[in-house]
């Protein structure tokens, strides 16, 4: 077994990873980066599509060119990266000793650690998730699965292709499946709007014809060796099928694109406490998770759209680690707690110092026009939102609350 | 999705898709102006002229590569084209293959409908002695 000793350790090397252990290194820390594939660079590489990078590198770039960019920059800022690197488990024994047991390809490598910055990323909900029966046929793909499939690999996952969900991983395989001359004959959404970024909506669907069916769900998929059709049915106000509604679309390929739940098998054994709203687990504004010292962001924290965000959350955890190392622990002893209010599915960070601005991250629960996103005392007007679009804003919790506010919540509100 | 169908040739309804805001937008043609009524911001006047106009797109795909540690490279245009050449872009890079090493930003292929088209991912060159 060899042991090593460093200052921060990064668990997944996507985005967020990347992005922290640049940071971390960039602020003199000794960091090390360790991914279980033998690339670095998580999900961009297998995304072709545009629109990476126009906040973080003020740039549109495809995924595989963003990613390229950011890990470049991390070898220059000396970032020592492991591939092929397995976290078999994280052990916490001080505030600033944890240990990383890592199972690699030349042994088992155990890092003492004064930090963790967890971004683990996160996995595709399956069929099992979403109440679709019928038999285990070919011909059923994630939409991850058939992105890695199609783009890294080359090869056309089916002919004939039903969707199942509109979130922007299913708007944007549409328009790749249907760009190499496959035939997308729906994509399949339970709720009454669309799943992902209108920009998508319009360039993936409106420019190739692709009927999108919203309010109807996949009861069944039919076939005895190969996907040969799915049953589609209208949904009720509680998203049950109604069965009179049924009808059927032939197919041979059905598409999983049904969300994305934040990976933290490796928290949980841990006792990292978890938000059931974001499935992610709960943090302050370092990004700093229930057991001291540990950090998480990226998808591993709270499922983004935009991969922009996910860089920034690594970068704010890496910061967070900085200011942990040199005060032996996160210095604010009281904390503010944020909750999420009217429309509002989540908001991350959980805890506030209220001694600086933060960057809050929140979804809503439905489309809203002409409101504003209240907090105490402090209002911000937002013309239109939407489930798909994640907000993104800096609140001056210094300025805006009192000492007396220890739960404090984040609400919608319409215009007077 | 109705509202975003085209209505007919002189008027046509979209969506903006500058912003997370999404203004629906109504363009039509008058003698020979181009009048914007449901946009917010001068952008999307600008954006709702050009989709009426001149619609075009970045087209992304994957072409096929010899000896390299991956099959294909994913390529782009490197400026967005009509809308209408999308298909023969597919075309002419489905029948394209390039050798190994591939490096991010090379060209491909030059000058096809105005644009060339640019690798997007780095390809390595395997040794077959291996």
């Amino acid at each position: 077994m060899i042991e090593r000793k460093v200052s921060v350790m990064v668990v997944g090397a996507g985005p967020a990873g990347i992005a922290a252990a640049t940071k971390a290194a960039q602020l003199g820390l000794e960091t090390v980066l360790v991914e279980n594939r033998d690339i670095l660079g998580g999900i961009p590489l297998q995304c072709v599509h545009p629109g990476f990078g126009l906040h973080y590198f003020k740039e549109d770039m495809t995924g595989c060119e963003f990613i390229h960019r950011l890990i470049d920059r991390m070898h220059r800022a000396g970032v020592e990266t492991i591939v092929n690197a397995y976290v078999h488990s994280i052990e916490f024994y001080s505030q600033l000793e944890k240990n990383v047991n890592v199972v690699t390809q030349s042994g088992i490598l155990r890092i003492n650690t004064k930090t963790v910055i967890y971004t683990a990323g996160a996995r595709e909900r399956h069929l099992f998730e979403l109440n679709v029966h019928g038999d285990r046929i070919d011909g059923i793909y994630t939409a991850g699965e058939a992105q890695t499939i199609m783009d890294l690999y080359g090869v056309l996952p089916g002919k004939d292709v039903v969707i199942i969900g509109s979130g922007d991983v299913g708007l944007i395989m549409a328009r790749r499946f249907a760009l190499e001359g496959a035939n997308v004959k729906a994509v399949i959404e339970i709720m009454p709007y669309p799943g992902g970024l209108l920009r998508n909506i319009v360039q993936c669907l409106k420019d190739f014809n692709i009927p999108l069916y919203l309010g109807h769900a996949v009861t069944e998929i039919i076939g005895s060796k190969r996907v040969e059709a799915v049953k589609v049915a209208k949904v009720d106000e509680d998203q049950r099928p109604i069965r009179s509604t049924e009808f059927e679309i032939t197919c041979d390929t059905v598409v999983i694109a049904a969300g994305l739940v934040p990976n933290i098998d490796l928290l949980e054994k841990i006792g990292v406490a978890v938000d059931p709203r974001t499935k992610g687990p709960i943090v302050n504004e370092y990004l700093e998770t229930s057991i001291p010292g540990i950090f998480a962001a990226g998808n591993a924290l709270v499922v983004n759209d935009l991969v922009d965000y996910a860089a920034e959350q690594g970068e704010i955890a890496a910061d967070g680690a900085k200011i942990y190392i040199e005060n032996c622990g996160i210095p604010t002893r009281n904390w503010t707690r944020i909750k999420p209010g009217r429309n509002l599915r989540f908001v991350v960070p959980h805890y506030v110092s209220r001694e600086r601005d933060v960057v809050l991250y929140a979804r809503v629960q439905k489309p809203e026009r002409n409101v504003y996103l209240s907090i105490a005392n402090f209002k911000a007007k937002m013309l239109s939102l939407r489930p798909a679009e994640m907000i993104r804003i800096k609140i001056p919790f210094n300025r805006i609350l009192e000492d007396n506010h220890r739960v404090i919540s984040v609400e919608v509100v319409p215009y007077e | 999705m109705n509202s975003s169908e085209i209505i007919s040739g002189a008027k046509e309804e979209l969506i903006c898709i500058i912003c997370p805001i999404g203004c629906s937008l109504e363009v039509y043609r008058d003698s020979d102006d181009i009048h914007v009524k449901g946009a917010l911001c001068p952008k999307g006047i600008e954006y709702a002229k050009q989709e009426f106009l001149d619609p075009r797109r970045v087209v992304m795909t994957v072409v096929r590569v010899k000896n390299g540690d991956l099959p294909v490279v994913s390529v782009k245009t490197s400026v967005p084209v009509l809308k209408k050449c999308i298909n023969d872009i597919m075309m002419i890079t489905a029948s394209i293959e390039v050798v190994a090493p591939v490096e991010i930003g090379q060209v491909i292929a030059r000058d096809i409908c105005g644009a060339n088209i640019v690798a997007t991912r780095e390809v390595k060159k395997i040794n077959n002695c291996d």
